[in-house]
């Protein structure tokens, strides 16, 4: 350090020497690289300007009192952008540390969170769930019951980031306490609606919707919080048709009683849920239209139902130059039999 | 120790008394410009605190040796509100944005050692060392 600062503040005077004699732009070319070798070694500005003082007073050992007092006035002053300038330099590598700490979490979340997708005959699942930034305020689970149902959760936190995926866990952790058994989907979400009122602030809710699916009937029973409707694709008619059933969001009020319906599908018809980070999804100052999804989902009706909500997802990380607004999640249930 | 000069922080002024006088020192003992343009502005940030928070303190000085190195020891004292959570506001960004200056980290950043013990109601004493090199 010492000998780097020596050579370099040897190269300023040459360079200054240079300069003052000739103007000429290789010395100012000469100085630039001197000057990022010292921001690269954390020299200070004030030191800079010593280097400065220094090399003049060597070059021109006459140079005039009051001129050489405005230089210890400049270094003076430059006391405090060097300051500053450590302070900037500090915080960046906080900013670093905390991104790679968010990272983990972010790794650790998603081993928490980890749902399987049920694999039974004939029925093709499809699901995709992406954070807008590191860390997901989204959430989907499949629950396979003893009697062959098959449970299906969809929730959203309110809000995104670190205090969305930390909320997340509790919903997570309600529903693997759940018997293996057929519950009725409004006792399921006034469960959680319960869960999540005493353990958050009253500033958090979670819009969430829960179904339960009979393989063998083709019934799905459901019930919502506040959720983004699902969508009821009927092949014969080549149609999308919207359910949902009126409830609050999950954290408001203690006591929320919660309503039931239930839709039957028939071979190749398909369940599409969501979260609005896809029915929110904005092409520059426009928000799309939920027909705008109905018609990405129909170009890829031929591909299984991962590699549609994967094409779908792709489609509006596209319209968005790829980042998106909100975390989006994306299940499309299909009956192949 | 037994502090060889000190300075009265009561109004504005006195600020401009306590970084000369640190200055001088500094000078006396050999420190070289920067580090003495250094010493006067942690002192400036140092009686600036004393005179916005605890409207009057003072500030010592002395010269100190250990082993073969030579120092100089500034340690200022009041009698303010005192500082609730000295870890807060030893963090980066935290005083500064505010525009309030460089605050005590940049004191810290300044000098070669420092120490701060303050209690609610009772005040804050810093203290803090730059050695010769």
């Amino acid at each position: 350090m010492e000998n780097f600062f020596k050579e370099k503040a040897d190269e300023y005077k040459k360079l200054l020497a240079e300069y003052i004699e000739f103007q000429d732009e290789k010395a100012l070319y000469g100085v630039e690289l001197v000057s990022k070798a010292f921001i690269k070694h954390n020299i200070l500005p004030e030191e800079i300007v010593n280097i400065h003082i220094k090399a003049l007073k060597e070059l021109y050992p006459d140079l005039f009192a009051s001129f050489e007092h405005s230089l210890d006035f400049l270094l003076e002053a430059m006391i405090s952008y060097g300051l500053a300038h450590q302070e900037i330099q500090n915080l960046r590598e906080q900013q670093i540390a905390l991104k790679s700490e968010i990272s983990v979490a972010a790794q650790m979340q998603k081993t928490l969170l980890k749902t399987k997708k049920p694999d039974i005959a004939g029925l093709d699942i499809g699901v995709i769930s992406v954070p807008a930034n590191q860390m997901n305020g989204d959430y989907y689970s499949f629950l396979q019951n003893l009697d062959g149902t098959i449970g299906i959760a969809m929730a959203d936190v309110i809000g995104k980031g670190v205090p969305a995926a930390l909320c997340m866990s509790m919903i997570k952790y309600s529903l693997d306490s759940l018997p293996k058994e057929s519950t009725p989907p409004p006792v399921i979400l006034g469960n959680l609606n319960r869960v999540v009122e005493r353990n958050t602030e009253s500033n958090m809710f979670i819009t969430m919707m829960y179904g339960e699916y009979n393989p063998e009937t083709g019934k799905l029973v459901y019930s919502f919080a506040g959720h983004e409707p699902g969508y009821y694709y009927c092949a014969d008619e080549d149609r999308f048709t919207e359910f949902s059933t009126a409830g609050l969001v999950l954290g408001v009020s203690e006591d929320v009683e919660y309503e039931q319906a239930e839709i039957e599908i028939a071979k190749n018809d398909m369940i599409v849920l969501m979260t609005d980070g896809v029915t929110e999804c904005r092409d520059g100052d426009r928000f799309i239209e939920i027909d705008e999804v109905f018609d990405v989902i129909r170009q890829y009706l031929h591909l299984s139902a991962q590699d549609m909500v994967q094409e779908v997802y792709r489609y509006f990380e596209r319209l968005q130059d790829f980042q998106l607004q909100d975390d989006f999640s994306l299940l499309i249930l299909r009956k192949t039999v | 120790m037994n502090p060889q000069s000190c300075v009265h922080i009561h109004k504005e002024w006195d600020i401009v008394g306590a970084r000369q006088l640190g200055r001088e020192m500094a000078k006396e003992i050999g420190f070289s410009t920067v580090d003495q343009a250094r010493i006067a502005t942690a002192i400036s940030e140092l009686a600036r605190n004393i005179y916005l928070y605890a409207d009057q303190g003072k500030i010592s000085y002395e010269i100190i040796y250990n082993n073969s190195r030579t120092g100089l020891c500034l340690i200022a004292e009041d009698e303010g509100p005192g500082i609730s959570d000295i870890s807060q506001v030893m963090e980066d960004g935290f005083t500064t944005s505010g525009g309030l200056g460089a605050g005590l980290p940049g004191v810290k950043r300044l000098m070669d050692e420092f120490e701060a013990y303050s209690e609610i109601g009772k005040g804050t004493t810093i203290k803090t060392v730059k050695w010769l090199r």
